[in-house]
């Protein structure tokens, strides 16, 4: 009896309709929307805008609601779509000093031109579970807006580098930046394609990276210079026009680590950075790659470079959530052939094996 | 056939990335087993089931292309089906399971049984275009390695394993040196398939989307499975033969028919061995 492996198309369009029956769910409860999602999973949406690198939360939440709730099945959805579109040019540099602000703190002063803005965190939850949502019976204001007047709040670290006292980014040329999306990775990695892959990386890979560099693997003592969540405009100069104009809203999180840095022989001491920014509101996204940023930049310093997350090829070729996915799951393919080549080479050596053995067992 | 796929390009590439993919194939042609990076682009499909391929077919097809999709030598495998269903949505060209008639093979991890001609491109699939990575994990290092042909490393590898276990103990993906310069890993492929790449008269395309980088062998390019003089290259061999059309000298997969763990041989190439029975009967 031969088990055939026919068959295989009718299998594969039977599941595609168990997927779609399975994320639907209980047929007696209402269909989740779209912007139900937007709305009420916003920081789901922020973190599949992030990594599917594209700012458009509609999409992430369709993705969302397509991926039923797998956020890098949603993102690899997102991404998907996204090599599709025309890239029509690079938006003009963001200065972050503009945002409009949700929420803004500094760990390194009591006190900012701008004031502290504690906005909306879970930080001080005490994250005990909220039986009322499950009655859906309390009624929740709406939010007021507390934004923050753009101008009065300028960065923190503007203040320390105008001392020298914190590194100075280098100039940007002018030329423009490269696209990862664009252009295979190449070494060694300018700071700009860095950042790319570490805007996109997977949030869990850079937590965990970032999260070791604080338990000793590489030396670094980060301080929360700022965090800062908002929107920001985006504009676009186009050629033909000669001036800039604004194509929406973006809503952001930035985060400035710095870092102590004792100087070398051309450099005297001074703290450094660490960068960290990312669509929507994703603190945790932003401080981890800000960790991240700052180990990668071990070797340009100076310092020995022995923890993973200084190791430039290593964090940057496996920061990517789909690629890592896809390779990962890709183990679930047929390998009948391979399997079969190392099955025959297996058996060869034990056979040899157990000739070797019987041969030494002989003069007992 | 039906039409390609409405709202998405022929190929679903846009025109702009097909011709850098081409580029970037001609350059590899141009250099017979060099490793040229490329703009991989993010695929519908997953990283690792073959999007490398998928471009290469996706950049090359036109619409009298002969599409056939295999994997693990096989039509019928889910993943070879999704494949060549995803070509008819975006492409609408006919597709076949008969190797002969194919214009465009995609496969991976097998070079089908029976030969191929002119005219005819294979495309392969492959995870890892790096011969030396188990051997050296950056990529920084082992571009220098190729740049200066310096693959010391990699016999060293293979007499190892003479020393230690009496074999090359590498059965597939096992490494090879094209045109009597670059080594190159010819995919996972048994090395049972690998003296079908020599001076083979179809093109050999490989595409690997998650790592970037295509490759090719060109017609009638010599490939060169490594080997020592007193312990030269040879394949697997079975005992037994295919129990459905009794070829003996195709790659036989082996299949587990009860729980008493009795088994049974059978071709992988599942076109090759319909035709063997076909001409039998």
């Amino acid at each position: 009896m031969y088990v055939a492996v026919k068959g295989g198309e009718a299998a594969i369009l039977a599941s595609l309709e168990q997927v779609d029956a399975a994320r639907r769910g209980d047929r007696a409860l209402a269909a989740i929307s779209v912007a139900q999602i937007r709305e009420q999973m916003r920081l789901a949406v922020a973190r599949v805008m992030a990594e599917g690198s594209l700012y458009d939360p509609d999409l992430a939440a369709l993705a969302i609601k397509q991926a039923a709730g797998d956020l890098i099945e949603a993102i690899f959805l997102l991404r998907a779509y996204r090599t599709t579109l025309p890239r029509f040019g690079t938006c003009s540099a963001l200065d972050t000093s503009d945002m409009l602000l949700q929420r803004r703190i500094s760990a390194t002063f009591k006190d900012i031109p701008g004031g502290q803005v504690l906005g909306s965190t879970y930080d001080y939850t005490q994250r005990l579970l909220d039986f009322t949502l499950l009655a859906e019976a309390a009624a929740v204001p709406a939010l007021e807006a507390v934004a923050v007047e753009p101008e009065a709040s300028p960065r923190v670290a503007d203040f320390l580098a105008a001392e020298e006292l914190l590194a100075r980014e280098s100039d940007d040329d002018g030329s423009p930046p490269p696209d990862l999306t664009r252009e295979p990775l190449s070494f060694p990695a300018s700071r700009a394609m860095r950042l790319q892959n570490l805007a996109r990386g997977d949030e869990g890979f850079l937590l965990g990276l970032g999260y070791s560099t604080q338990r000793g693997y590489g030396n670094s003592h980060p301080f929360a210079g700022e965090i800062r969540h908002g929107w920001l405009s985006v504009e676009y100069l186009p050629e033909e026009l000669g001036f800039a104009i604004d194509i929406g809203e973006i809503e952001i999180t930035e985060c400035e680590l710095f870092n102590q840095f004792k100087g070398s022989a051309t450099v005297p001491p001074q703290f450094t950075r660490g960068y960290g920014l990312a669509f929507g509101h994703a603190e945790r996204k932003a401080m981890a790659m800000a960790l991240v940023d700052r180990a990668l930049q071990a070797e340009e310093l100076g310092e020995p470079v022995a923890a993973p997350a200084q190791d430039i090829e290593f964090v940057l070729y496996h920061s990517d959530n789909v690629e890592a996915s896809g390779f990962v799951q890709h183990l679930k393919l047929p390998h009948y052939v391979d399997f079969q080549s190392e099955l025959e080479l297996v058996r060869r050596l034990r056979r040899e094996y157990q000739g070797r053995q019987e041969c030494s067992g002989e003069p007992e | 056939m039906s039409g390609p796929a409405a709202g998405y390009n022929f190929g679903y590439l846009d025109e702009q990335t097909k011709r850098m993919i081409r580029r970037a194939i001609l350059k590899a042609v141009a250099i017979p087993g060099y490793q040229v990076p490329f703009g991989s682009r993010e695929m519908p499909l997953p990283y690792g089931w073959g999007t490398g391929g998928i471009q290469v077919t996706a950049s090359i097809i036109g619409e009298d292309d002969v599409l056939k999709v295999i994997d693990q030598g096989s039509d019928d495998t889910t993943n070879a089906i999704n494949i060549r269903r995803f070509f008819q949505r975006v492409t609408g060209v006919t597709t076949t399971t008969l190797t002969g008639e194919a214009t465009i093979i995609q496969t991976r991890h097998r070079i089908p049984e029976t030969p191929l001609h002119e005219g005819q491109i294979l495309v392969y699939q492959v995870p890892i275009p790096e011969p030396l990575r188990w051997l050296e994990a950056r990529e920084s290092e082992t571009r220098r390695m190729h740049a200066l042909a310096e693959y010391g490393v990699m016999r060293v590898k293979l007499y190892e394993d003479i020393a230690r276990f009496g074999h090359i103990a590498t059965t597939y993906d096992y490494p090879v040196v094209v045109n009597n310069r670059y080594l190159m890993r010819p995919s996972p492929i048994p090395k049972f398939d690998n003296p079908k790449m020599h001076r083979n008269p179809a093109l050999q395309l490989f595409g690997a989307g998650r790592e970037k980088r295509i490759y090719a062998v060109p017609p009638y390019t010599d490939v060169v499975s490594l080997d020592f003089e007193d312990h030269p290259f040879e394949v697997q061999r079975w005992d037994a033969t295919c129990s459905l059309c009794g070829s003996a000298d195709s790659f036989l997969d082996e299949v587990i028919v009860d729980d008493a763990g009795g088994r049974m041989f059978v071709c992988s190439d599942s076109e090759y061995c319909q035709r063997q029975r076909e001409a039998i009967s």
